[in-house]
């Protein structure tokens, strides 16, 4: 019997934040049974009639986490052969040491149906993610750019957001008119820019200012009730990297 | 109806030849269309086929598919070179992306400043024989089979097998301490569509040379 998801990363969003968004947003639909009509209708019909009725209480995938917080906590990750590639983020799930970022959310979005309905829908929500990464990828690297650059690459995150990224997902929602990017279901692709509009706001707090369609798709992914309950105080998700995030991660993988 | 897949690239490896190799070992025949000069990119940027402005797209079945390892995904996914079930795919997956890394560092070296490139080199060697080629040797001496993932072949074998052969044409001895490797090698080659594949006249580009650095340098930023 498989316990819960164990992740091991540093005690900050790096690589592993989209994993954590991921497993939170997933959800597990938890039905109760509920006898109805006992008292009623016992009059009425010979058997007792029992009707199944079911609530339906979203609860996120809940997981464990192992903070990385020195060189030799991380040597001996390696040592003991638990790092397929010698590199975290390592997710522990299903009797599996799983690695490799898009491996990992890739798994976790088929178990938990975010890969869409067919093989179709799989290649949008990829495409869709894969882009969404590239413009994550920008924000991940920020933190470590020399002070002389920062302006510059802050720069780069807004234009390429505001031109090549946003506008995508703008008219897709626009043409369409559903709530969620492919299948008129909530799928990882929802998750992902729900993730990204969230860290470019954080930057550039009026990038949504073009993108009325975005503003809306981000009040309602907000009330996605495990969505919801992620970007309350108190939940797994990562504050934003500080000096002290930098410098954790320099230390613990210095070569 | 659907046609051939058709793919729009520079005439070149780049992130496209990954794409062309599933492809051909999954025995599909596609057609290619060249971006020869800048006006070429912007003509499909202006065309508003390009999802994020970029290149790799590949034209299959009635999309404009973008993203390297979408399409990858999908071809894997749509030729049954993808595993039997959701764990099968996740180690397809790790392994896949663990060769995408190393693949990575092979395709940037031409285009990495002069001075630097010798110690890039050394680097990509000390990565290749320490933290990736040892992963797949152990793998497949650990279940003994011809295939990496599930005793069939899988877009894991395929994409293996062209990181062995960039990383030879960088040191040609790479494999030496890998006996399973070596093996692994002779057995993939000999499939018929690879094999096809490996022989001249194919669709398989050859190594980026300076000439081409500077081409890709007057249509991309890089």
């Amino acid at each position: 019997m498989s316990g819960k998801p164990r992740l091991t990363y540093l005690n900050g969003r790096g690589r592993m934040e989209s994993i954590r968004w991921l497993l939170a947003a997933a959800g597990v639909e938890m039905p109760v049974l509920l006898l109805f009509g006992l008292g009623l209708f016992l009059n009425q019909c010979p058997d007792a009639e029992v009707s199944r009725l079911s609530f339906y209480s979203p609860s996120a995938v809940r997981f464990d986490e192992v903070y990385l917080e020195t060189k030799e906590q991380y040597d001996k990750l390696i040592k003991d052969g638990f790092l397929l590639f010698q590199q975290v983020p390592l997710v522990e799930i299903d009797g599996m040491k799983m690695v490799q970022t898009r491996a990992i959310m890739s798994y976790i979005a088929g178990k938990y149906n975010l890969h869409g309905k067919d093989l179709k829908e799989r290649a949008l929500i990829d495409m869709y993610v894969e882009g969404i990464s590239d413009l994550m990828q920008m924000i991940l690297m920020f933190p470590f750019s020399p002070p002389d650059a920062k302006e510059k690459n802050l720069e780069s995150i807004k234009e390429r957001a505001t031109n090549r990224y946003f506008p995508v997902f703008e008219k897709v929602l626009k043409q369409h008119g559903q709530d969620f990017l492919v299948g008129n279901k909530f799928s990882w692709a929802d998750v992902q820019l729900m993730e990204a509009i969230l860290a470019v706001e954080e930057k550039l707090p009026t990038v949504l200012s073009g993108f009325p369609q975005l503003q809306v798709f981000k009040t309602k992914m907000s009330n996605v009730p495990t969505i919801k309950k992620f970007l309350q105080p108190g939940s797994p998700r990562k504050p934003p990297p500080d000096a002290h995030y930098v410098e954790t991660v320099l230390k613990v993988f210095k070569k | 109806m659907a046609g051939k897949p058709k793919l729009h690239y520079t005439k070149g490896r780049g992130k496209m030849e990954s794409i062309r190799w599933l492809l051909a070992a999954a025995g599909v025949e596609f057609e290619e269309q060249f971006i020869e000069k800048k006006e070429d990119l912007e003509k499909l940027r202006n065309d508003g086929v390009l999802l994020f402005q970029q290149v790799p797209m590949v034209e299959i079945d009635g999309m404009r598919m973008v993203q390297t390892r979408a399409i990858l995904s999908y071809i894997a996914a749509k030729y049954n070179l993808y595993g039997k079930d959701l764990k099968e795919r996740a180690w397809i997956d790790m392994y896949v992306e663990g060769t995408t890394d190393l693949m990575g560092m092979i395709m940037y070296l031409p285009f990495q400043p002069a001075d630097t490139k010798e110690k890039n080199l050394a680097l990509i060697i000390e990565r290749a024989t320490t933290r990736y080629f040892p992963v797949y040797e152990k793998a497949l001496k650990d279940h003994g089979q011809d295939y990496l993932v599930g005793n069939k072949l899988s877009w894991a074998d395929v994409h293996l097998l062209e990181a062995i052969l960039m990383a030879e044409e960088c040191k040609a001895d790479v494999l030496s301490a890998f006996p399973q490797l070596q093996a692994f090698k002779g057995r993939i080659s000999n499939i018929p569509t690879i094999k096809k594949f490996l022989q001249p006249g194919s669709q398989r580009k050859p190594p980026t040379d300076e000439k081409f650095v500077a081409f890709v340098r007057t249509i991309f930023n890089v």
